[in-house]
């Protein structure tokens, strides 16, 4: 039996307590009226100026010289700034008049001279928007992240038992531990859907639960939302978000139960139901993983949508929970309490965390290039919002992602060892929350973006709470499972 | 000068796997092993250094990936930047996802050909070339070990029969 060392507890617990003090923080330092927007925007206003000044006086400068290459690209860069401006009338669901937005461009000088009276309120009443959203979106990103790490780990667990492996059943316990965090997740994760369909204090992650952009009659009347009502309302996303979670909850029970029971079982009878109820959730949950990719994720940009994204959103949770079940599993195997856990188990799970790395890399640039490619505009927003206003972290993740594991854990020898094995994981973890980062926060808080306090505050919250429920869920069961068919082969398991 | 080798012939890979360890316990230098078909563990009971055929094939990845990426960049971006449906051909990264496949392509192409074709001269193989078969049977269902003579032949004899060994001769290796 593993019991939670108090150090760990405490150390939860102060992860909670900061992280709380964070969100409190992000949703105290939030605007609350137009006026303050208008004295943050009027602080920071000046020193933009200046810098666009040079900036426009620059291109001119390359205009003189006549070379015809950098005229070329002027006149590309303005293509991609006249389709983001477009981009951002139909985000900003604020806009009355057709002034284009865009707010830290090249022509930024030309179209200040130029703006109509009312453009500043309309802009400022957009910030406020955005920066509202802020504390919101980084609770929001933070809990989706972790709760889909849960997900994630319990789709390899059903995977294992469906595929009968013959390597995995000494990390079951682990695996249950660790998908034990989808119950509080999953609770937490839909008072904050709660949140965004009732407008929780300024909630608006989600433009089209505003009312308005669905009613013919109101100036903020979007049609392209009118016509996806059908299946973007409050009640039918709720409504299926909890039949999802539901039954993620119920099957992740299902297995503990049987799981705990095989431990004292004559029979197999309980493994064979695992088998059966893996082969179930399978295929459940490709099916449910997709429509919650669409609903939780895609949908706030709900002008934009991607056929393969729920394949692309599985692959970064997916290799998330592989990443974790190989840092608790050395967390655990370093304090001695998985004795038959050897380095070929840790060389498989680290073989899984390079591979499903270049998947997702495989499914992030196929979805990139078609779109690229075909350069769609009302596609190819979303990428440009993204390349405009999210350089570093929307490139950084692929970094993060793909370069250095493929460079690391390329290695044989490397897959044996505990410090590349978990220095590798930090760097996967913190780049496939970048990755969620990078999917919510272009459409909820534009180009509003930082990792600030209540972003790192979210982080450390869920963070605390994921270490305490899943060390408290290991202590509650023996940590090497008794009586499942391959758990001998898996104890000596060696490759 | 006459070069006498023993030849002992098993039928059984476990049994064969043992008689490596004593042989090896007993400092016998083992010439070669010829097998029917891969023997788990038998490079390592054999005390064989790992391959590094993986290493060259990374680097003979690498060595696709430059050649690939500069044939693009020579051939769309210095040599003829045409505008081909509107796509950046200003410098390399403009567009670079276009390149992508072919990169990637290249790599993979380099690191399987080459890798397979230096295993090949690694391990002496080509067409027509002479088979190096000990007794035919090898092939088929029985292990021969081969261990050179050095001291007393007698003696060796009889340790390669209590190994297990089905069948020891004493050949003159040419």
């Amino acid at each position: 039996m593993y019991t939670f060392s108090s150090k760990l507890k405490t150390f939860s617990f102060a992860l909670m307590i900061l992280g709380v003090i964070g969100i409190g923080v992000g949703f105290w330092q939030a605007p609350k009226t137009i006026e303050d927007v208008e004295k943050i925007l009027a602080d920071s206003h000046h020193g933009h100026e200046v810098a666009h000044a040079e900036k426009s006086s620059h291109n001119l400068e390359a205009h003189a010289v006549d070379n015809p290459v950098v005229a070329e690209v002027v006149v590309d860069s303005a293509k991609a700034i006249a389709t983001d401006s477009v981009a951002h009338q139909t985000l900003d669901s604020t806009v009355v008049a057709a002034a284009p937005v865009a707010d830290t461009h090249d022509n930024h000088k030309k179209e200040t001279v130029a703006h109509e009276a009312n453009h500043d309120k309309e802009h400022a009443e957009h910030v406020l928007h955005q920066l509202q959203n802020k504390p919101w979106a980084a609770l929001y990103v933070a809990c989706l992240f972790f709760m889909l790490i849960s997900v994630g780990v319990l789709a390899f667990y059903a995977i294992q038992y469906a595929a009968q492996a013959g390597w995995s059943p000494i990390l079951f316990r682990v695996m249950e531990g660790i998908s034990s965090y989808l119950l509080p997740g999953s609770i937490i994760f839909f008072i904050l859907l709660i949140a965004a369909g009732m407008h929780w204090n300024h909630n608006h992650l989600f433009l089209w639960m505003d009312p308005e952009v669905v009613n013919p009659a109101s100036v903020k009347f979007d049609e392209l939302i009118f016509h996806k009502k059908g299946w973007l309302n409050v009640f039918r996303f709720l409504g299926t978000a909890a039949i999802i979670l539901v039954v993620w909850n119920f099957v992740r029970f299902k297995f503990r139960q049987n799981s705990i029971a095989q431990d004292s079982a004559s029979d197999i009878a309980p493994y064979k139901k695992n088998f059966k109820l893996a082969a179930f959730f399978l295929v459940f949950f490709i099916v449910s993983e997709s429509i919650m990719s669409w609903d939780w994720i895609m949908s706030v940009d709900p002008h934009w949508y991607s056929t393969l994204f729920g394949w692309y959103v599985f692959s970064s949770f997916f290799v998330s929970g592989i990443t974790v079940i190989a840092i608790i599993t050395l967390y655990l195997k370093g304090k001695g309490y998985l004795e038959h856990v050897n380095t070929s188990h840790i060389h498989d799970l680290a073989k899984f965390m390079f591979g499903l790395s270049i998947f997702w890399t495989y499914l992030w640039f196929s979805q990139f290039m078609l779109i690229w490619y075909s350069d769609i505009p009302e596609e190819v927003t979303y990428f440009v919002t993204r390349i405009e206003h999210y350089k570093l972290p929307f490139f950084g993740m692929v970094a993060l992602n793909f370069i250095f594991p493929l460079l690391i854990l390329i290695n044989t020898d490397f897959k044996r060892l505990t410090w590349i094995v978990v220095m590798a994981g930090a760097v996967i973890l913190f780049g496939h929350y970048v990755d969620f980062f990078n999917m919510i926060m272009p459409a909820t808080v534009g180009d509003q973006w930082f990792i600030g306090i209540p972003e790192i505050g979210s982080v450390l919250f869920f963070l605390g709470l994921f270490i305490f429920v899943v060390f408290t869920a290991l202590t509650k069961a023996p940590i090497e499972p008794k009586g499942n068919p391959f758990i001998e082969e898996s104890k000596h398991f060696h490759y | 000068m006459s070069n006498k080798v023993i030849h002992a012939i098993y039928n059984d890979d476990d049994v064969l796997m043992d008689a490596v360890k004593q042989t090896r316990a007993a400092h016998h230098h083992i010439e070669e092993i010829y097998t029917p078909f891969p023997v788990h563990g038998l490079d390592k009971a054999m005390g064989l250094a790992p391959t590094r055929l993986a290493i060259c094939a990374f680097i003979y990845g690498l060595v696709g990936l430059s050649i690939y990426t500069a044939l693009m960049n020579y051939i769309m971006i210095q040599d003829w930047p045409q505008d081909i449906g509107g796509k950046p051909s200003f410098n390399y990264i403009d567009n670079m996802p276009a390149f992508v496949p072919i990169m990637f392509e290249g790599t993979v192409f380099f690191a399987a050909h080459l890798m397979v074709i230096t295993f090949y001269m690694r391990s002496k193989l080509w067409p027509f070339k002479q088979a190096e078969n000990p007794d035919v049977r090898t092939t088929d269902d029985h292990f021969l070990m081969e261990v050179g003579i050095h001291g007393n032949e007698e003696e060796l004899v009889s340790f390669f029969t209590n190994t297990g060994a089905v069948e020891v001769k004493v050949v003159d290796k040419h």
